[in-house]
């Protein structure tokens, strides 16, 4: 008895010691890219694109993925490889992506900085302090980034502004700042003014429903145009109009898209599509939407292309062989400015890693490629 | 002396026993006036005679309890198998239960015997109780195997009773208590005091206060090497904004009448922290702030009619406020104040058929209201009806319980109804447990079980402005389990050895699951995606050793093993970064713990490990989402000596002795090495 007792304890122990002696916490590694072939290896004189995933807020999960047409190599996760000694990585939701020069920039939200990196290496070549950072585009020797922490009112309906930040490109030094609508996001520039589209995300109900415009040349605040409520994105097509999408209310006021003549003011067009995200190629606007309704409960996806000179939609859904199917969230698009090829990036449940998907110019899947967490923009070089 | 040692022996098979010191629980649960005489009662009640409960719960309670280097509920927890704590860090950080990886809304969390609701969110903050005046500890999978009890008991997937230390008093002695003051690590100042009073020979009183005070601050460090082995980088730094000002206040009255008993207590908890937040890339430090002013009163009744027929009835009213504040200027500025009001009635009666078989029935009334400040609020209210009816067999060495709930849901909005208009539910879940503990000594008890559960959708879920979903369904659950215990007892070492083993297989379906909407992640809302199979295995031990030289020992070891994956979209397998079949968020494969003690004269030695595996912060379980490991080594020594009536009792702990750097939750670094100076006084 005391035998038996005795065995069963000792199993008990020796069992418990093996479980501690194999426990051993491994160093932790920086991050190593995954690198596989993608697609078939393409002679064009582009070498790649960078795709920027957002990563969940409070997850420090925004990640760089690349891919390289001469060997059609896609690398996973490339930053912490690129920069080993940045403590704690790229950061907190990754919001926007662009190139620049021989420089890629990346809008990293809620790490409050713009990362600013070697376009060849991703080496980090500085970074811009900049709270609540959302959206960047580019004129001349600067950089303007949209922020929603501009100046506090004291207001007992406590509200805050967003601004604009002016960067010089050469210092990464902040030059100047123009306080805008609330919370500014898409941005665009053409003919020396800067256009900026604010949702009012923080507001609720209460959105925000204009463009700012601010003179480049002067950083001065001009004038608010009235479109609809929380605007989201913005581009300026090559006539000077500006296509703007609102994400509705999620009620009552569904997610639409505009077309807006800066000069009057007025909004020429209005397309009832639904747009998550959007990518001007050349007189062609592509989009792509996931939106949802609380009276239906549903989530619908779209994939419109619309022709900014006749402003007309173009087509319903640019994939034609029916692997829309697949993708579970639109969230990203873009087109390859030489082969035409379009990407659509798909944040499948947000929480996991996503997908990409590669679209023939005539819409038929080419191939697919797993990424970060909510693959989000992309950028060409 | 050697009356003095056999007591501590009696009060440690008492305490340490799962089984037995359930028996403290359901026997002793009303009243407990004199010590001696209850330790004599409890031991004389044992194995194979205690009929209440099939299932005997993980208990941990008394000495033992005070003896883990543990300042909360929370921490204590750690100690049993098949649960997972979510832990965010620090003195004033969340605290959350996950019992065999269903989920911390399953939970359901009883304080005397009462359920703690938090029908905003669901989740109960265990690191909110302090230990300072809980006796005992039990946790239930499934639900408390027993039939004579509310019908709230048999609602959730699985349940904890934390009991509060009830008044006791010497021989003769009308008055009793103590004062504690713990110090240390974190700028902790805490001070407690307590008061019993013996108000007539059948009705006791007793009141409690704690004071906790810290700046919650620690160094923490963060580091990456190089594949060659090189440092990348090394950062230290020191978490800052947890501190925590909380004050609780306790008091309540235990009587006796003529076969039953009854209670009644109050309940106030007041509280500002900081809420640490999550350290990202150059963001190492957070602004946000919370306060709690949470306020609760309860009754018990309880009386046996004739010899056949028992009475039980209940009540509550428990009124939570709550301010949250994000002062940064930099984010979106948040200033919300949420109040939560419960009424909660139950009644219940019990009535043997024959000496073998007992039913049982009861009926809930339960009502919840949210009011906030927020915009766009909807106001909801809960109407909730449990109605349960159960039956206890006992056949020679075999012994069955079978319970059946039925819950009706209504929830009204206002000003207006939110789409999904008003719900309304009604659903049926049943229980089984079977029991076979055979006569011969040396025979493994067998014990299996078989459950349905489900929870509702939280306020939160369902109507928090912007975010929730009115048409979200209920989450539920399926729980199998087959166990066995092994006990014996001998007079030669060891004195007591108990062996528990369990094998399990969970099913969580609906699983609600919080998802952005669709144009950027600021907005976001609840689904109901998620399905989980778990299956898992539980192995515990207690053990007690007479060593010589007057030394005793005991011995606490648990093992779990958990594979509990994500089955929710089939057609995510294409890749190892699928999420089909990936082991769940959080959910370690392997954990365990070791609680050892050596207690010599009034010295006492304890070692406690606590271990768990490597996890996933994602069902993708690829190297970006993998989270370390971590195990944690707590020392104390203590030493009490007598005076006057009472002992002074002196505790040096040493928690987190190797001091590794470790996370819970990603993002939310833990603390090193710390310390702790426990001084208290007992009259």
């Amino acid at each position: 008895m005391d035998f038996l007792k005795t065995r069963i304890h000792c199993a008990a122990v020796t069992a418990l010691l093996i479980l501690s002696a194999s426990s051993c916490r491994d160093e932790a590694e920086i991050y190593r890219p995954d690198e596989n072939q993608t697609g078939t290896a393409q002679r064009i004189p582009l070498t790649g694109f960078y795709l920027l995933n957002e990563g969940n807020m409070g997850s420090n999960k925004a990640s760089l993925d690349r891919y390289t047409f001469a060997d059609a190599i896609y690398s996973r996760n490339i930053y912490a490889d690129a920069n080993p000694d940045v403590p704690k990585e790229l950061g907190d939701v990754g919001n926007d992506l662009a190139v620049y020069g021989s420089r890629l920039w990346a809008v990293i939200n809620c790490s409050n900085k713009v990362e600013v990196l070697d376009l060849k290496t991703a080496r980090r070549i500085g970074q811009v302090d900049i709270p609540n950072c959302r959206y960047i585009a580019f004129d001349g020797p600067y950089a303007y980034v949209t922020s929603y922490a501009g100046p506090v009112e004291i207001n007992p309906d406590y509200r805050q502004r967003g601004f604009v930040a002016r960067i010089d490109t050469l210092t990464l030094q902040e030059t100047a700042r123009t306080t805008v609508g609330y919370q500014p996001d898409g941005i665009a520039i053409a003919g020396g003014k800067i256009y900026v589209a604010n949702s009012g995300g923080y507001m609720v109900p209460n959105y925000e429903n204009t463009v700012s415009v601010i003179d480049a040349a002067t950083m001065e605040f001009e004038k608010n145009i009235e479109i609809a409520i929380n605007l989201d994105k913005i581009a300026a097509a090559p006539d000077g109009r500006l296509w703007v999408s609102s994400r509705g209310d999620y009620f009552d006021t569904p997610s639409q898209l505009f077309v807006c003549d800066p000069a009057s003011g007025e909004t020429v067009r209005t397309f009832d599509s639904p747009v998550s995200s959007m990518w001007l190629d050349g007189d062609s606007l592509y989009t792509v939407s996931s939106s949802f309704n609380y009276y239906t409960g549903n989530t619908e996806h779209s994939f419109a292309v619309f022709n900014t000179r006749t402003l007309e939609k173009e087509c319903d859904n640019f994939i034609t062989d029916g692997s829309g199917s697949k993708i579970k969230t639109p969230y990203g698009v873009a087109v390859n400015p030489v082969t035409k090829e379009i990407y659509v990036c798909d944040a499948t449940t947000y929480v996991n890693p996503g997908m990409l998907y590669c679209f023939s110019p005539d819409g038929k899947l080419k191939w697919s490629q797993r990424t970060g967490d909510i693959p989000a923009k992309i950028a060409f070089y | 002396m050697t009356k003095r040692l056999l007591r501590g022996i009696a009060a440690g098979i008492l305490y340490i026993l799962p089984s037995t010191a359930a028996v403290a629980a359901v026997e002793g649960d009303s009243c407990q006036t004199d010590s001696t005489a209850t330790t004599l009662m409890e031991l004389t009640v044992n194995g194979s005679q205690w009929k209440s409960e099939v299932v005997a719960p993980q208990v941990l309670g008394g000495e033992e309890l005070t003896r883990l280097n543990a300042h909360s509920v929370a921490d204590a927890v750690r100690y049993f198998a098949g649960v997972q704590l979510k832990d965010y860090g620090g003195v004033g950080g969340v605290k959350t239960l996950d019992i065999r990886s269903m989920g911390s809304n399953h939970m359901g969390v009883f304080y005397d015997g009462l359920p703690l609701g938090n029908a905003q969110n669901g989740q109960i903050d265990l690191g909110k109780f302090s230990l300072d005046n809980i006796e005992e500890i039990s946790l239930y999978n499934a639900q408390k195997s027993a039939i004579f009890q509310p019908a709230r008991d048999f609602a959730s997937s699985g349940s904890i009773y934390i009991r509060s230390r009830r008044p006791r008093f010497e021989e003769g002695r009308r008055v009793a208590g103590g004062v504690t003051f713990r110090t240390g690590s974190f700028g902790l100042a805490n001070p407690s005091a307590r008061l019993d009073w013996k108000i007539s020979p059948s009705v006791s009183a007793t009141a409690n206060a704690e004071y906790t005070y810290a700046t919650g601050k620690y160094k923490f460090r963060y580091s990456k090497r190089l594949p060659s082995g090189e440092m990348a980088w090394d950062t230290t730094a020191v978490r800052r904004n947890g501190d925590l000002h909380a004050l609780r206040l306790e008091a309540g009255v235990f009587g006796y009448i003529p076969s039953g008993s009854w209670m009644a207590k109050v309940y106030y908890y007041d509280s500002e922290r900081g809420i640490p937040g999550a350290i990202v890339n150059n963001v190492w430090k957070n602004s946000q702030r919370q306060w709690d002013r949470n306020f609760f009163a309860q009754g018990q009744f309880r009386k046996e009619i004739g010899r056949k027929a028992e009475l039980m009835v209940n009540a509550k009213y428990a009124r939570d406020h709550m301010r949250y504040l994000n002062p940064d200027t930099t984010l979106m500025l948040i200033d919300n104040s949420f109040m939560q009001q419960e009424l909660y009635l139950s009644a219940t009666g019990r009535y043997s058929l024959f000496s073998w078989w007992d039913i049982a029935a009861a009926a809930d009334w339960q009502y919840n209201t949210l009011d906030s400040d927020m915009t766009m609020f909807v106001y909801p209210r809960r109407h909730q009806l449990l109605a349960s009816i159960a039956t206890a067999l006992n056949y020679g060495d075999f012994r069955a319980r079978a319970s059946m709930l039925l819950t009706e849901v209504m929830d009204r909005t206002y000003p207006h109804e939110t789409r999904g208009t008003s719900r309304r539910l009604h659903r049926f879940t049943p229980a089984v447990f079977l029991a076979w503990t055979p006569s011969g000594r040396n025979l493994p008890e067998i014990r299996a079980f078989w459950k349905k559960a489900f929870r509702m959708p939280t306020f939160n879920d369902l109507y928090y402005t912007d975010i929730g979903n009115a048409d979200l369904h209920p989450e539920g659950t399926q729980q199998f389990d087959l166990g066995a215990t092994w006990r014996l007892e001998t007079a030669s070492n060891p004195l007591m050895l108990e062996i528990s083993a369990d094998a399990y297989h969970n099913r969580v379906t609906d699983k609600i699951i919080a998802v952005p909407k669709g144009t950027g992640q600021y907005r976001w809302m609840m689904m109901n995606i998620g399905k989980v199979r778990i299956n898992g295995l539980d192995l515990s031990s207690t053990s007690l050793w007479n060593l010589p030289a007057g030394i005793s020992g005991r011995l606490r070891l648990s093992y779990t093993f958990q594979q509990a994956r994500d089955y929710s979209d089939p057609s995510d397998c294409l890749d190892e970064a699928g999420t089909y079949k990936g082991q769940i968020a959080y959910i370690p494969v392997h954990s365990g713990s070791v609680a050892a003690g050596l207690h010599w004269r009034g010295a006492e030695l304890n070692y406690s490990w606590i271990y768990a595996g490597e996890r996933w912060d994602n069902s993708s379980n690829i190297e970006v989402n993998h989270v370390q490991p971590w195990y944690t080594s707590d020392l104390s020594i203590a030493y009490s000596l007598p005076l006057w009536t009472g002992d002074i009792r002196l505790t040096l702990e040493i928690n987190n002795l190797a001091d590794q750097q470790y996370e819970v939750i990603r993002n939310y670094p833990m603390p090193g090495r710390n310390y702790k100076i426990i001084a208290s006084w007992t009259f």
